[in-house]
């Protein structure tokens, strides 16, 4: 008889769960932070229209919204205006725009950055196109059409 | 008779965790993240103006043209936006090879066993600056629904999986490859706009 086996059976100590709850909430806290917030407040109109090919936008970091709607301001007026980042802009200063976002992010990422156009359904396209037009002058060309998912009829 | 000291019986907490979990659970699957989605298109350069542009046959495009009042023409007849997905399918799949619409020419995609009849058709989207916002977006939708639905056919013909459920990445470029977005922008008129 080998004399390391011990004759009562031993039991295993039971896992102690009393750090559980701690780990959820590091978790929670976790998932807090990351959401992130609207950054900018939106100064014009957004109702977006609805597409049933809208795709989701992959990586947020590497992605640039430009507003265009009329300012909810009726003080303002009703003729279509653009937003970048907290206040009215005119074209021209599109292209400065689109160089201060892609100093803001790494030289690997400036290739890669969208810009997204969240225009409101009832905007005219000469301001958008005008918009087009400068983004392909500072050749940002990756572009995306902000719009709601919608499930397709067919 | 002696009155015996009875203890409290300690709550088990062994199942706050899980608590806190359906909890966290049900807060990450509620909570929508406004998500942003939309129609991603990548811009053309802009025009050398020295270059010519290069001669198509008429057969080999389809015009979409957009006016103020959001009416639509396509290939020079009026038509309605529910229309203009199949239209648009008709014109690049072109399967009965039919004088009216794209032509084909060859080209090498391997996976999709050699030489791939893809069609030279380019849709011309012309729209003016007077166009609302979501017409233009309906017009540039139903376009995405057609190349996508073209791709999801190829891709069930060839891998048996639809094209949004590819995972090889070789096979995604092959059919996209064999079916490219191919629409091109016009420089927007100003007829009946007021901007």
């Amino acid at each position: 008889m080998s004399k390391f086996v011990s004759k009562e059976q031993k039991e295993v100590p039971g896992l102690s769960t009393s750090s559980l709850p701690d780990i959820v909430f590091m978790m929670l806290f976790f998932f807090m932070m990351v959401v992130s917030m609207r950054e900018s407040n939106i100064l014009v109109q957004q109702s977006m229209p609805q597409a049933s090919e809208a795709q989701k936008l992959e990586k947020k970091s590497l992605v640039s919204f430009i507003y265009i709607g009329a300012p909810l301001d009726k003080k303002l007026g009703t003729e279509a205006r653009i937003q970048l980042n907290d206040q009215f802009a005119t074209p021209a200063s599109i292209a400065e725009f689109i160089a201060s976002e892609r100093e803001a992010r790494d030289e690997v990422d400036r290739k890669l950055l969208t810009t997204a156009l969240k225009v409101d359904k009832d905007v005219k396209m000469g301001v958008v196109v005008d918009v087009k037009q400068e983004l392909r002058k500072s050749s940002a060309f990756k572009i995306s059409y902000a719009a709601a998912e919608r499930k397709d009829k067919r | 008779m002696a009155h015996k000291k009875r203890k409290v019986p300690e709550l088990n907490s062994t199942s706050t965790a899980d608590i806190a979990f359906i909890m966290l659970i049900f807060f990450l699957i509620t909570s929508t993240m406004n998500v942003d989605s939309g129609i991603t298109r990548i811009l053309p350069p802009p025009l050398d103006p020295t270059m010519t542009p290069p001669e198509i046959r008429k057969r080999n495009l389809l015009e979409v043209r957009i006016n103020s009042a959001d009416m639509m023409l396509v290939k020079g007849k009026p038509a309605d936006i529910s229309e203009l997905r199949d239209i648009t399918k008709m014109f690049i799949s072109n399967r009965n090879n039919s004088e009216e619409w794209s032509e084909k020419r060859e080209v090498e995609i391997p996976l999709l066993g050699g030489t791939y009849m893809a069609s030279r058709g380019i849709i011309s989207l012309q729209n003016d600056r007077g166009t609302s916002y979501n017409m233009y977006l309906q017009v540039q939708n139903e376009l995405a629904a057609a190349i996508n639905e073209l791709r999801n056919e190829l891709s069930k013909e060839q891998f048996g999986v639809s094209f949004t459920d590819l995972i090889d990445q070789a096979k995604i470029e092959a059919i996209q490859k064999a079916i490219p977005v191919s629409i091109s922008e016009a420089e927007p008129e100003n007829i009946g706009g007021n901007n």
